[in-house]
């Protein structure tokens, strides 16, 4: 049977194909659908995990016991399950093990642009990169052939682009594969010097050995096309190459992109008078042909910077600008706001009033730091708005204290915020951390987290007490308010400032968009009564506008959370039948 | 690649493009072409502007559409229409409702929505279809319906039959809605002369 999956499904499929049984993800664009569609095969234990280092170490353990196990994430999440990943290279596995990074070349939904193939060096693991869906099935199931044929972990690398894309996949059966037995052996699974010595060597020679599979292997193939130009690829830059290129060029098409195939590359270059790699984001083919001594073109025409196309190819190699229309007119931008009804809407409004620091942190939040709340000082990497809030702190002194805060989600904060909070009670300062705790984790598509009481599958579990566990690590104290309530949110923030000792104020009310949120009648404005002066855009509401000098709300997208209600000086706002 | 037909989606975060995507994409394959379909998520969904391109052929390697490259731009909002121009090709054809949702900038009073930009972007020599899709859909029982009718509009500038569609829309939608969405495509469908 043929379907169009995305990038993310097609792995998904390749993991129920492969007998995979365990999978622990943290959701990260764009790599949250492959363990979203992994989960709807009742044959795969899923889960999301608390945070990607967690989410590997799982990984880890059903590898060891026996199952083979994968673990998904996007680039920056990698960063966080670092430690993890460049020990298991030295254990190896039982049964297979994999570990899906998705990219952001463009940043579409990310904060930087790294390249997960220096991963893939520096912890020397064998990475593949498949360019379509139906490669993402197949360089899957792969994966797991390499992974237990060479004891190892095995890195496969999606983009953006790859993960987002809907290509034809022929579906093919379930294989099905009993738990292999565990068998203790700590000169292999307890990485202590004397064993670890011994398991780099290992390592070394397990580099050598993938490198001589990559000469030979069909996913590293030639397409000679007769050319005297040229082109080395991988994943979605072949299909732009391709496009942008035909039968002109001849391509080495890569799909381990690390170890590389010295001989398979040096042959390739001696059919071609000019030889191009092209690969976004580092030089990381380009440096492996300079340094076998091969000459190629490569930095030197294409970015180093954002997400290719076929047009960024016809432009480096052929000199071509495509031939466009356009209207005269300025077209105003459309930049992504928070909904209509989002909680996090009064919580930014507040913090510009009073006029704080703002430490950010990552999630449909950090639009908070957009007009016209621009309420955000500082947003660094998931956790960090309390750590480094921290930090702010200890820089400046009570000072701060009185006029700094630090705003994470509910998600984040379980995710790697707790930690900070910790070292905020134990090393004492003063420092106030809102939690926004909008029962979801919002960003990525609504997915479960430890603090909703849900699973993946939709499964009732324990929820995080979140008050409990703010006390539990020395915070005094903990409140909680409704940020539909700007004077009660108001309030607590000023209060809690001016008292002595840390505090976490949670700001506790569900995503407007949760299928149970009941939405109340969209509210109207007294035209009468309404004097222009357009206090109320000040939250950003996307339903409110100014029309003929006089505030307008659209009915058809505002969901009545009132918070607009409190900043008419005319109380020219309210539910319909206050308006008549 | 000359054979490959690209239609490019775009509109407000919310609207309902990823179905029309995905419903041109499944309708494409069960005709027997090669199909790329590429996709926007995450920060993008929310309320901004998004774009989602669909590539059909006998063989279709890039999934995405650059500009100066798409055959078809079908707009679910004017304004994208107008934004996403530089993508049509010439001669193309853009097929775009005629409902204006304000941006956040024309909401904020910091921008105006411009004025008379199908008269414009028919003069930069695109062929247009514009259609009221807010009251078709409506007339079809629904205005969840319009992007609906929108993908009735582009079937038949893409020259395809109605059957096939109406076949998709059985097997996508939830039975008690089947018949209004019939209705709302055939709108859309007769729409387009």
């Amino acid at each position: 049977m043929k379907e169009l999956l995305l990038g993310n499904e097609a792995v998904a499929r390749g993991l129920y194909e492969a007998g995979v049984r365990v999978v622990s993800s943290y959701p990260g664009t764009p790599s949250t659908e492959i363990t979203e569609a992994a989960a709807t095969h009742d044959e795969i234990f899923c889960e999301w995990a608390p945070n990607e280092k967690v989410a590997m170490e799982v990984a880890s353990g059903a590898s060891f016991g026996g199952a083979r196990s994968f673990c998904g994430m996007k680039h920056v999440g990698l960063n966080v399950a670092a430690d993890p990943l460049f020990t298991m290279s030295y254990i190896g596995v039982n049964a297979g093990m994999v570990i899906g990074v998705a990219d952001d070349p463009g940043m579409h939904s990310s904060q930087n642009e790294q390249d997960s193939r220096n991963y893939a060096i520096a912890a020397k693991l064998p990475m593949l990169e498949p360019s379509d869906s139906s490669e993402c099935r197949d360089f899957t199931k792969l994966a797991y052939r390499l992974s237990e044929q060479f004891d190892t972990p095995v890195l496969l690398r999606l983009s953006t682009r790859v993960s987002h894309s809907r290509s034809i996949v022929e579906l093919e059966d379930r294989e099905e594969r009993p738990l292999l037995p565990y068998h203790k052996d700590p000169s292999k699974n307890v990485m202590l010097p004397v064993f670890a010595t011994k398991k780099h060597a290992v390592v070394e020679k397990r580099t050598v050995a993938l490198a001589e599979w990559a000469e030979t292997a069909e996913i590293n193939r030639v397409e000679d096309n007769g050319s005297d130009v040229g082109v080395i690829a991988a994943g979605s830059v072949y299909t732009y190459a391709r496009e942008a290129l035909g039968d002109t060029v001849s391509y080495l098409k890569l799909g381990m992109v690390n170890p590389l195939p010295e001989r398979l590359i040096r042959d390739f270059a001696s059919r071609v008078k000019k030889l191009y790699v092209i690969e976004e984001l580092d030089d990381v083919l380009e440096t492996f042909c300079r340094k076998i001594g091969v000459p190629v073109i490569g930095k030197d025409v294409f970015p180093r910077c954002g997400e290719f196309s076929q047009s960024v190819i016809r432009r480096c190699v052929l000199g071509e600008e495509p031939e466009t229309m356009q209207v005269q007119q300025p077209i105003p931008g459309r930049p992504p706001v928070m909904c209509c009804g989002c909680p996090h809407r009064g919580v930014f409004y507040t913090l510009k009033k009073l006029g704080v620091y703002v430490s950010g942190d990552i999630g449909c939040y950090t639009l908070g730091a957009t007009a016209p709340l621009s309420a955000m000082d500082a947003s660094i990497c998931m956790g960090a708005s309390v750590s480094s809030l921290h930090g702010f702190n200890k820089a400046i002194g009570a000072e701060a204290e009185k006029k700094s805060v630090a705003v994470i989600g509910d998600s984040t904060f379980i995710h790697s915020g707790i930690t900070g909070l910790i070292d905020i009670a134990y090393n004492k300062s003063n420092s106030v951390v809102m939690v926004l705790d909008n029962s979801i984790t919002g960003m990525t598509g609504h997915q479960q987290n430890p603090t909703t009481g849900y699973t993946i599958k939709g499964d009732p579990t324990s929820a995080v007490n979140l008050e409990a566990l703010c006390h539990a690590v020395g915070i005094a104290r903990v409140r909680v308010v409704d940020p539909y309530n700007l004077k009660e949110t108001e309030q607590a923030v000023r209060e809690e400032l001016e008292a002595d000792g840390p505090s976490v104020i949670i700001c506790r009310r569900p995503c407007a968009l949760l299928k149970y949120v009941k939405h109340n009648p969209p509210l109207t404005i007294d035209r009468d009564r309404c004097i222009g002066c357009k206090r109320c855009l000040g939250i950003g509401c996307p339903a409110i506008s100014i029309h003929g000098n006089k505030a307008e709300i659209d009915a058809t997208q505002c969901v009545g959370c009132g918070v607009c209600e409190g900043l008419c000086p005319k109380q020219a706002i309210g539910a319909k039948e206050a308006a008549k | 690649m000359s054979n490959v037909t690209s239609v490019l989606i775009v509109g407000v975060g919310g609207q309902g493009t990823l179905l029309a995507s995905r419903l041109l994409g499944k309708t494409m394959m069960d005709l027997g072409y090669d199909v790329k379909v590429s996709e926007v998520h995450g920060m993008s969904q929310r309320g901004g502007s998004v774009e989602t391109y669909v590539r059909y052929g006998d063989r279709v390697y890039s999934p995405v559409i650059d500009p100066g490259e798409a055959d078809v731009v079908l707009a679910f909002e004017q304004l994208e229409a107008a934004r996403f121009l530089p993508f049509l090709k010439k001669g193309g054809t853009v097929i775009t409702n005629t409902q204006k949702i304000d941006p956040m900038p024309v909401v904020a009073g910091s921008a105006q929505y411009p004025e008379g930009l199908l008269e414009e972007i028919k003069a930069q020599g695109a062929r247009v279809l514009a259609v009221d899709a807010l009251s078709l859909a409506e007339q079809a029982g629904s205005v969840k319906a319009v992007n609906v009718v929108l993908i009735g509009a582009m079937a038949k500038t893409l020259g395809t039959e109605p059957d096939i569609w109406l076949k998709s829309i059985e097997a996508t939608v939830p039975p008690k809605f089947v018949e209004m969405n019939k209705r709302a495509f055939e709108l859309g469908y007769a729409a387009e002369s």
